[in-house]
């Protein structure tokens, strides 16, 4: 290894020979990408030997910019959303050194997808009474296999609102694997093989028309305790990993001015003058106005994370961002006249992706009902703003000191 | 690029300021203030200008000023307008004094040097409620004096030097004993208006009024955005903390969830708040992007502001209904700001024009 300190100057030094050992031009995606993991120019603030270099993570954009000017493929971060926000900041923090090193180059280049299986139908804002429950079982049955000689956990159970299971490889789990304590503490967090027999995927058709969400039947599952992520019952701790990151990419994305939700319909509004109205025009400048303020907190949010001063502001950016993209996309029906009457299509499908500011302006309306229910509701938000930065009492409990077994069901 | 942060000498700064202001801008004594004759508190002034240097932040150097930028006296308004301090900064250290900047240096040496130091205050004679973009009133000019009546004109009964536009299209700078000044009974008592009665005034002509006024309003209204925040961060955290302490019903009033869900979205709309009058005051120190960057913050802030001071009366019970209790402070001061430097409305319209969503 060099001495050279990791900045900016060193990042472009490596990225150069990445690319002069590699050329994009010439090399096949799926072997840039490994090498560019290899390399720990993936996600540089990640350690050595996992993708990173240790290096501060605002010099990903040095990294990001000298490979697309190249014309470097990159791991299509949309279509591993899951895998890149929630499941690898978890692994990376509770994982044990072999689960690292056999789930991250995979997850990164986007061999393998990955998706959540939290939510249950039972369990939604109160995520922490899920009832799906993995029993352990110390070998002996006949599929017991070498993988499984630390014994194995069998599954049983029924997650829903689960996005890209139907193409998920893996899935970060969390079952509940002692009934007799409170909620909290019984559940444990496991990495779940979605190839298992016992894994039912099916479509789960929303408002849109289309299903990108399923739910998925859990019968029997056995996943081998190499495959737990943290302690027995210490689930719900290393769950708020992944939630904080949820959060995090919810509603933290980086806009220019006018990009997000307020962009199609000001592109409308220049391009169709016969639909404007005084009413729209001002309740479009309003929306304009607290658009563009919410992405200049976020700009201010990101500024703090990069000078290291992470602020509770992050705790807002998503119920912001969900208010708006409803206000704006309704007002964008209604700026459409009699076009605001049709959409453009019921027929379910699957979509690979997911883009709220796709498709037409009906479309946008209905999907961004979603954005004020997942990951959080609104109203779970609020009282965690109330109760964590504002320091107001907590709701009163029923449910903690009460094993899961004995709470109404 | 955009700062939106403060660095480590601007919260150095706000420490300093709130050290002074906690220390001599207690809400009881400008409750008392406000209906005394002296409604100003010119040693507070005094203390800010003389012993801190805070009335020359936007004055370069050569010109007798600090050389700071409006990103420090941004900082320095929150505070004031945290504590609803009676002083004429606003007017006087950022309106005036702008004015003053856009005009020829040997035309305005002296007096700006003055301005930057305290020693004497200032007061741009157009109407508080004038946005940047806004028609404003302009005096006659006969035989060399000036005649007319300005009202509106915010802090005029504490200032020694009045900035009158005249309708000769020059800005004259017109001594107070040169005129008279008739307070009104104002809805914001600790930033008084006043009527200007100019009747063959003496004048000295500083330069054109027109891209004098502009330039004053506008940087008025970027900074008026960071004294609506310091106002709403402190009706937010004084309601938070009463809340807390208050108990109904055997339980403090905070933990019903109807309660911490307004103030909860209270603390975001301040959070927002932040980031738009940070970038106001950034885009005013660099010069790049300003028309906009006001724009957005004044749109943003006038509603944000009277709004936090209207849940803190109304979470604040029957005692935010008194006299005694410091919200009306906060309250007033919030619905008078919601009209200075121009409505949110106004704003709105400046916009559509800015960034092209034109009207039908």
């Amino acid at each position: 290894m060099t001495d050279s300190p990791i900045d900016a100057t060193e990042l472009r030094r490596r990225t150069s020979e990445l690319l002069a050992a590699q050329p994009p031009a010439t090399t096949d995606r799926l072997d840039f990408l490994k090498a560019r993991f290899d390399a720990g120019l993936a996600w540089v603030h990640y350690p050595e030997g996992l993708g990173g270099l240790g290096a501060p993570r605002s010099l990903q954009a040095v990294v990001d910019a000298e490979l697309e000017a190249a014309g470097a493929p990159d791991n299509d971060p949309r279509r591993i959303g899951i895998g890149l926000g929630m499941a690898a900041p978890t692994i990376l923090r509770h994982g044990t050194e072999e689960q690292k090193r056999r789930f991250l180059r995979p997850l990164w280049t986007g061999e393998e997808v990955w998706c959540q299986l939290f939510s249950e139908p039972g369990a939604g804002s109160d995520l922490a009474a899920l009832g799906t429950r993995a029993v352990r079982d110390d070998g002996g049955t006949s599929r017991s296999s070498a993988a499984e000689s630390g014994g194995c956990w069998v599954v049983n159970g029924q997650k829903v609102w689960t996005s890209s299971a139907h193409l998920a490889r893996w899935a970060i789990l969390i079952a509940r694997t002692d009934p007799d304590v409170p909620k909290h503490q019984g559940i444990t967090y496991f990495l779940c093989d979605m190839t298992d027999p016992g894994v039912e995927v099916r479509p789960l058709r929303q408002i849109t028309g289309e299903a990108e969400f399923n739910e998925v039947f859990l019968t029997d599952v056995r996943i081998p305790d190499s495959r737990r992520l943290g302690g027995i019952g210490d689930g719900w701790r290393v769950a708020q990993t992944t939630l904080n990151n949820e959060r995090v990419a919810i509603g933290g994305m980086r806009l220019p001015r006018e990009g997000g939700m307020i962009g199609p319909v000001v592109r409308t509004w220049r391009e169709r003058p016969e639909l404007r109205t005084h009413d729209l025009h001002q309740r479009l400048l309003k929306l304009w106005v607290e658009a563009e303020v919410a992405r200049l907190t976020g700009e201010r949010l990101r500024q703090q994370l990069v000078a290291g001063q992470p602020g509770p502001e992050g705790s807002g950016m998503k119920l912001a961002f969900a208010r708006l993209n409803q206000e704006i996309s309704g007002l964008e029906v209604e700026l459409r006249g009699e076009e605001g009457l049709l959409y453009d299509d019921w027929t379910m499908r699957r979509p690979e992706l997911v883009d709220f500011t796709g498709r037409d302006a009906g479309y946008r309306y209905l999907r961004s009902k979603g954005n004020s229910i997942e990951g959080g509701t609104s109203e779970v938000l609020l009282n965690i703003v109330a109760e964590r930065v504002l320091g107001l009492p907590a709701e009163p409990r029923t449910d903690k000191d009460v094993a899961w077994k004995d709470l109404a069901k | 690029m955009t700062d939106l942060l403060y660095s480590e000498e601007e919260e150095a700064l706000r420490a300093a300021v709130r050290g002074l202001l906690t220390d001599h801008c207690a809400p009881a004594g400008v409750i008392a203030r406000t209906e005394s004759d002296a409604p100003h508190d010119l040693a507070l002034w005094k203390s800010l200008t003389e012993g801190m240097g805070l009335a020359g932040l936007l004055v370069p150097e050569e010109r007798g000023g600090q050389g700071a930028t409006h990103r420090e006296a941004a900082v320095v308004l929150e505070e004031l307008g945290r504590a609803v301090a009676p002083v004429p900064y606003l007017t006087s250290a950022v309106v005036a004094t702008e004015a003053l900047l856009a005009c020829a240096d040997e035309e305005t040496a002296g007096l700006t040097a003055d301005l930057a130091s305290g020693r004497r205050i200032g007061a741009l004679a157009v109407g508080l409620h004038t946005a940047p973009g806004g028609t404003f009133r302009a005096v006659r000019v006969e035989d060399g004096r000036l005649h007319g009546e300005l009202t509106g004109i915010a802090d005029a009964a504490v200032a020694d030097v009045l900035l009158v536009p005249a309708e000769d299209g020059g800005l004259y700078a017109v001594e107070a004993d040169a005129v008279a000044v008739t307070p009104r009974v104002s809805l914001d008592l600790t930033r008084p208006v006043a009527t200007v009665a100019l009747e063959g005034a003496a004048g000295r002509r500083l330069g054109d009024a027109e891209p004098a006024v502009r330039r004053a309003l506008r940087a008025g209204a970027g900074l008026l955005a960071s004294e609506q925040l310091g106002l709403a961060e402190q009706a937010l955290t004084e309601t938070v903390r009463y809340l807390k302490e208050r108990k109904q019903f055997n339980r403090p009033v905070g933990g019903f969830q109807a309660l911490k869900h307004r103030l909860a979205q209270l603390w975001l709309q301040v959070v927002n708040l932040r980031a738009a009058a940070r970038s106001a005051a950034d885009a005013l120190a660099r010069g790049e992007g300003v028309d906009v960057a006001v724009a957005v913050a004044q749109a943003y802030a006038a509603p944000v502001a009277v709004h936090a001071a209207e849940e803190a009366l109304q979470l604040h019970g029957g005692i935010g209904m008194t006299w005694e209790h410091p919200v009306h402070l906060h309250l007033k001061r919030a619905k008078a700001d919601s009209l200075a430097y121009g409505t949110a409305g106004a704003h709105r319209e400046e916009l559509a024009a800015l960034v092209d969503l034109q009207a039908p």
